[in-house]
């Protein structure tokens, strides 16, 4: 069924709980929502589909108390209503998982699932009440994990359990999940499914937002699309597909691209011999002596969990970790004792996964971290040669088509998937003979994502080695030339790009989810 | 939903709008500066004299350059609280090498010349200054806490070295040959203060290498996000080492002429002058979290204060009434920072 038309979003068969009549929201000069209605049907799962930018998450901090609408009706139960704030949403049984975690580290899980509405007696908070109900939403979830342990101390995809668990302890009629299986196994996530589920089926609605689409089909009773702050798209799952959700969200046919061929490759690069990487503690190898090469004009791609050591690896690689034992060689030298810099100046260069705090220095100009890491060889005599530095720039911007006003505007004024062109753009601009790329498509929509790649191609049919990871089976086939997938520290299998993603999801441990 | 596509945007709504608000705010220390100068000078005839203006630029210097140091250290995220004790003990260092060294074992008196003497301090500056930068940079001390050790200590030595006492005699003897040191405190060239000579250079100094070199680039990247700079090949140790070398040693330079300008040295010179110090990086405008400020904005700072509180002399109020004036402006100051940072965290 096509339903480019632009909807309306009639009711149907369900009753609507909770609905957005154009709904408008302006930050300043950006317009996030430009008018958007939305149906929250009672005991369905609603998806939200859109780019970054495309004004998912705007749209439901306002569903959810978080922000307040510049124009438009919140209408709950056929009611018109204001929500003050997130706690006057959430008495009204409104919650919300966001999408960055929001949890103390430095408390244990019963503290964070109940911080805010401690279970209050004349002796103090009960906690082993606290404790009491913590262990059954956990038991629930299937995860088991002691109550009493500090956030800090579980790994990520067990803190988005805690987020969740937190989520439905407050027994709320409707639940918006904002990316909330972004760091969850596909075990984890099948767990999940089962709990939404059962939600489903005591009447609670559910609002879903997720990038990984097939993983929203799944569950998901209807699918709305938005894109630039509108609503494009409206259907109920039995009429859509993939490929339907892609066309109203990208506007277009997409593809990520294919390996780059027509040339030989060069030398090996970039060479990991046995490397270990060992965590904090000392005790546990999150690298297991890895080996592995790439070449001159290579694209190689990691895929692998949350935790399989992907990005322990890059960074060691980088400098940052320092490798227990086992050797790194960029052309033939040995770097392994090197610091950061000195890697840099080899012409060894990483793209860190998380750009907001590895990537980008907030306070300054989209141009002055441009030039950040190539800095030493911008300086003439005392100073740095200004003219040399805005040519650097303009290169830079060129290379890497960064959209952005001026550089001279702050990095914060880009939208995310042009900052990740920046810290792209930063690194590549030294030169480098290898380039490790950590997640290089984390967070950023569809058409950046293909430009990014689109870049990766490019320089290895000029000779750069290309080594990125993913946790998106679908990234790994696009431009690799090689796939490595890589589950608790190790490499456990090595593909050619004619791989298919269930042999990838196999190797790295997943239960194949379909 | 994190942000949003800029080219979408109209290409001039980023550029900074002519708006009074925003130009009161961005402003705002010059603006402070102007009304303390305007106010004063219409409650005393004597405040707008080129006499006192100088008189009481000497005064600011000391502070000034106290306050460089501490912006240097600010922008890197941390923050120095040894200042004011480094201060004291290099005008007790200096004292002490002015009165001669004395070697028993060779029965000799060593009276070293007045610019070795400036030179040993300096050094002794920079020195304990480093300490506190390895602390920061390879021991993952606080800059808070080894600050504040340092802090301590350097006043402990400054009391231990004197035993309490004060240093009365820097004028040197000639038939030592080490007269001079009162030059600093007491000269003019042009008419103008040696101290506030010596705070315009050093401004215009460390105002080019912030603004302009790769190592000020450096300070701000460490401060404005240190994981990111580490990443992009910026030595972060080398940075921390001598952002708190240079503290120390500007520490220093404001001891001797503190100490020349009074031609002696006492143990608890100095006392509390970080906070002062702190007060006119913030009410310059800068970000105590680290890679937002500028020398101007510092020392319009080290000037809105030192004027008020010379001000308040002037027109006789008393020093109790100049403690909460004071105090007052810098809360102003804070409130209108985070005014501008729009709501990010201090």
């Amino acid at each position: 069924m096509d339903t480019s038309v632009i909807p309306v979003a009639e009711p149907e068969t369900s009753e609507i709980v909770l609905s957005a009549r154009n709904v408008a929201k302006i930050f300043g000069s950006i317009q996030a929502l430009k008018g958007v209605n939305f149906d929250v049907r009672s005991g369905q799962v609603t998806a939200l589909f859109g780019e970054n930018g495309a004004g998912k998450s705007t749209l439901m901090k306002i569903l959810s108390g978080v922000y307040k609408p510049t124009s438009g009706t919140i209408i709950l139960d056929g009611n018109p209503i204001e929500f003050d704030s997130s706690t006057d949403a959430r008495n009204h049984g409104i919650s919300i998982i966001h999408q960055e975690l929001s949890l103390a580290p430095n408390m244990t899980v019963r503290d964070n699932i109940f911080m805010g509405r401690e279970i209050r007696t004349m002796k103090g908070v009960d906690f082993a009440e606290e404790e009491r109900q913590c262990r059954l939403l956990l038991t629930e979830l299937e995860e088991n994990i002691d109550p009493r342990t500090k956030v800090e101390d579980l790994r990520l995809g067990q803190q988005q359990i805690v987020e969740i668990a937190r989520a439905l302890s407050v027994n709320s009629r409707i639940l918006i999940m904002d990316e909330p299986t972004s760091a969850l196994s596909a075990s984890e996530v099948e767990v999940l499914f089962k709990v939404i589920r059962d939600l489903k089926a005591k009447g609670v609605s559910i609002v879903y937002i997720s990038h990984h689409l097939e993983e929203a089909l799944q569950i998901t009773d209807h699918a709305v699309v938005l894109r630039d702050g509108n609503m494009t798209a409206y259907a109920p799952r039995e009429d859509i597909d993939l490929e339907w959700i892609v066309r109203h969200m990208v506007g277009e046919h997409f593809n990520l691209g294919s390996p780059p061929t027509g040339y030989p490759f060069g030398d090996v690069v970039l060479k990991v011999d046995e490397v270990t990487v060992a965590d904090a503690t000392g005790n546990q190898k999150l690298v297991d002596e890895l080996s592995l090469d790439v070449r001159a004009g290579e694209i190689v791609c990691i895929y692998g969990l949350m935790g399989a050591g992907r990005t322990e690896l890059l960074e060691c690689l980088a400098g940052r970790l320092v490798a227990r034992h086992g050797r790194v060689e960029l052309n033939g030298r040995d770097i392994t004792r090197t610091s950061i810099a000195e890697r840099i100046a080899e012409g060894l260069v990483l793209v860190p996964e998380d750009r907001q705090r590895d990537g980008l220095v907030q306070t300054m100009t989209i141009g002055q971290n441009l030039s950040l890491a190539n800095l030493r060889r911008l300086v003439r005599g005392l100073f740095t040669s200004k003219r040399l530095e805005r040519e650097h720039v303009d290169n830079a911007i060129r290379r890497t088509t960064v959209k952005a006003g001026s550089p001279d505007h702050l990095i914060g004024s880009l939208s995310g998937g042009n900052q990740q062109k920046v810290v792209i753009g930063k690194m590549w601009s030294t030169n480098p003979k290898a380039i490790l790329l950590d997640e290089p498509s984390r967070g950023i929509d569809i058409g950046a994502k293909a430009e990014v790649f689109r870049l990766l191609a490019e320089g290895a049919r000029e000779g750069l080695a290309v080594l990125y990871t993913t946790s998106e089976v679908g990234e790994c086939l696009s431009v690799a030339h090689r796939i490595i997938v890589m589950h608790k520290g190790k490499i456990s299998a090595e593909f050619g790009s004619d791989v298919t993603k269930a042999r990838i999801m196999a190797a790295s441990g997943e239960a194949v989810v379909h | 939903m994190s942000s949003t596509d800029v080219s979408k945007m109209n290409p001039t709504a980023a550029k900074p709008k002519i708006n009074i608000a925003n130009l009161l705010i961005e402003g705002r220390a010059f603006g402070a500066l102007l009304v303390i100068i305007i106010f004063f000078s219409l409650m005393s005839p004597n405040y707008l004299t080129i006499s006192n203006l100088l008189i009481m630029s000497s005064h600011v210097a000391i502070y000034g350059i106290l306050a460089i140091g501490m912006l240097l250290v600010i922008l890197t995220g941390g923050i120095d609280l040894s200042v004011g004790s480094v201060l004291g003990l290099a005008g007790i260092i200096a004292g002490f090498l002015m009165q001669g060294v004395t070697f028993n074992a060779f029965g000799v008196i060593l009276y070293p010349p007045v610019w070795a003497v400036t030179l040993m301090t300096l050094a002794f500056g920079a020195f304990l200054g480093s300490i506190t930068g390895v602390l920061v940079a390879y021991l993952r001390v606080p800059s808070f806490v080894a600050t504040l050790g340092i802090l301590y200590v350097a006043r402990g030595i400054a009391l231990l070295i004197t035993n309490g006492l004060t240093y009365n005699n820097l004028g040197g003897n000639e038939t030592y040959g080490n007269t001079g040191f009162d030059w600093l405190g007491f000269n003019r060239l042009f008419g103008i203060p040696v101290s506030v000579i010596i705070l315009a250079l050093l401004a215009a100094i460390f105002g080019i290498i912030l603004a302009r070199s790769a190592f000020g680039r450096w300070i701000y990247a460490t401060g404005g996000n240190q994981r990111a700079a580490e990443l992009s090949g910026v030595p972060v140790p080398f940075v921390h080492i001598c952002v708190y070398a240079l503290s120390g040693m500007l520490s220093s330079v404001a001891g001797l002429v503190l100490s020349s300008q009074l031609t002696s040295a006492g143990p608890t010179a100095g006392f509390t002058y970080e906070m002062i110090a702190i007060a006119a990086v913030v009410i310059g405008g800068a970000s105590l979290n680290g890679g937002r400020g500028n020398v101007r904005g510092t020392m319009l700072g080290a000037f809105v204060i030192g004027f008020l509180s010379d001000g308040l002399v002037i027109i006789g109020v008393s020093a109790y009434w100049q403690t909460v004036f004071t105090g007052a402006v810098i809360v102003l100051a804070v409130l209108l920072n985070s005014l501008q940072y729009g709501g990010k965290r201090l």
